[in-house]
């Protein structure tokens, strides 16, 4: 058995635009016959190859709409692609960014529940760590408050508290540490440490690059869905803040 | 491919579980008889149903009360879960972006949870029969198997409608025409024996009669349907299963850039 966890072979990812607007059945049929119904490709990403070791900690880095989130989606399962090969030998904790992977209706408790479920772990299992995911986000107190009154910076601490306690293999973080306070974001820090210890793959969507340096082994710096540089986050990182 | 649907279902089934737990209690919550609504809407429908028609028109059909019940509950059920099931991809929008889950889970957990509701209703059916004096017998231990071909049937119709509706959103409008035109050539409140000669033979091509036929038989006419009949059933639920599902996984892989 290889010791990659994720594979990503010359992967392009292409989305289409509807260029023409149209009202309804009819103007779509019509322009269709006519040919005039027009798909503006866009390459989100374009032959990206990757591939991450078990324990390594990648950092993604590149300007909007560089194809960051994207090619972590790819890696989720959420997408397939539209060229290459995508293998993942482990599980994948939910991918969580700002306004994650919530019922906005349903209240935390439930949303914890949940999002468990999603990972295939039990009511029994989930119950057993409930208490240390609420008391890690540090909402006690909001425990059966529905998440859609809570402020962004809850949500997020919900949602790393939440898929960082299941023992996944490889969490992936979009940009969420941004949102919490100092405090929060050392708590983070340290426990993703230790995942890290325990040999969980980590891979890091930022704009922070000290966020980066710090966690992080190793970098992927994405331009426009290309690859522009792949290697240590030293090298990378400096040659990105001097663009 | 199948083997490992198989071993992902299983994976899944907690989630399954939360899904059918979380619809029935937004069903009923902020409502005072929660529950009892299940057993009690058949029963108020029925109830009105037999007041129009006793007086308005009059079917000769024993026992009216309960073989209207039996053929609403089974098109109630059959109705209210597709039309759930069809919305269920496009609803789960903000998981399924964020999270990979097999798609088909959101059709089915919707059809399951309004099987569970359907499964209070029998209560209702149940209380017709004490009521009208027929008689509990052991033929009754039949009655699972037309639930479950009824369950099979929504669930393939869920699956494909769900799976249409994604790119076509025009089905949400059109799809509660389509069922009212389906009770109507269904025979729910009247027999079959008023349809005309020349148009009978649509019913031949309804699969939901045959299993309200199947539940009726047992019920109210105390009989066991035949292997034959039997098996027919099976084979049309479990037809349409097949179609919703390979039309569901041909059409799953873009879902995510149209919802």
């Amino acid at each position: 058995m290889t010791n990659n966890i994720i594979e990503v072979q010359n992967v392009t990812m292409c989305f289409n635009l509807v260029q023409e607007q149209f009202s309804g059945l009819k103007d779509l049929v019509i322009m269709a016959s006519r040919g005039k119904l027009k798909f503006n490709k866009f390459f989100a990403l374009k032959n990206i190859d990757l591939q991450i070791k078990r324990g390594e900690a990648w950092g993604i880095i590149g300007r909007n709409g560089s194809g960051k989130s994207t090619l972590l989606k790819l890696i989720s399962g959420i997408y397939a692609p539209t060229k290459g090969k995508i293998k993942v030998r482990g599980s994948i904790a939910p991918l969580i960014e700002l306004g994650a992977g919530f019922d906005m209706e349903l209240t935390a408790r439930e949303n914890i529940f949940l999002n468990g479920a999603v990972l295939g772990y039990s009511r029994e299992f989930m119950k057993n760590n409930f208490a240390e995911i609420v008391a890690f986000a540090e909402l006690e107190q909001f425990a059966d408050v529905p998440i859609k009154n809570f402020s962004s910076g809850m949500v997020a601490r919900l949602g790393f508290s939440i898929a960082t306690m299941v023992k996944a293999d490889i969490l992936i973080i979009d940009e969420i540490l941004a949102v919490g306070d100092a405090v929060f974001q050392e708590k983070c820090y340290k426990r993703m440490r230790k995942m890290m210890d325990n040999g969980t793959t980590v891979l890091l969507v930022s704009h922070n690059i000290a966020d980066v340096k710090k966690i992080c082994q190793k970098v992927l710096w994405l331009d426009h869905g290309q690859m522009k540089m792949i290697g240590d986050v030293q090298n990378i990182c400096n040659s990105y803040e001097n663009i | 491919m199948s083997k490992i649907n198989i071993i992902e279902m299983y994976k899944y089934r907690f989630l399954l579980k939360e899904l059918v737990t979380r619809d029935l209690k937004i069903k009923y919550r902020r409502s005072f008889l929660g529950y009892l609504w299940s057993l009690m809407n058949p029963l108020l429908m029925m109830w009105i149903l037999t007041l129009v028609f006793s007086y308005v028109f009059r079917f000769d059909i024993p026992n009216y009360p309960l073989y209207l019940i039996i053929g609403q509950t089974i098109f109630g059920f059959f109705s209210e879960s597709t039309s759930m099931a069809m919305m269920s991809v496009i609803e789960n929008a903000a998981l399924l972006k964020k999270v990979y889950v097999p798609k088909y889970i959101f059709p089915i957990s919707r059809v399951l949870s309004s099987f569970v509701t359907m499964i209070f209703s029998l209560m209702a059916i149940f209380i017709v029969m004490k009521a009208t004096g027929v008689p509990f017998k052991i033929t009754l231990l039949a009655l699972p198997l037309s639930l479950f071909f009824v369950l099979l049937f929504s669930v393939g119709v869920g699956m494909f409608i769900a799976a249409i509706t994604v790119y076509l959103r025009d089905m949400m409008h059109l799809y509660s025409v389509v069922l009212t035109a389906w009770s109507f050539l269904t025979p729910i409140f009247y027999p079959i024996s008023i349809v005309p000669q020349n148009i009978r033979w649509i019913l031949q091509y309804n699969p939901l009669y045959y299993f309200i036929d199947y539940f009726r038989q047992i019920v109210l006419y105390d009989t066991l349907p035949s292997l034959h009949t039997t098996v027919f059933c099976f084979e049309l639920s479990i037809a349409a299963v097949i179609i919703g599902g390979i039309v569901f996984k041909k059409l799953q892989k873009n879902y995510l850039l149209y919802i």
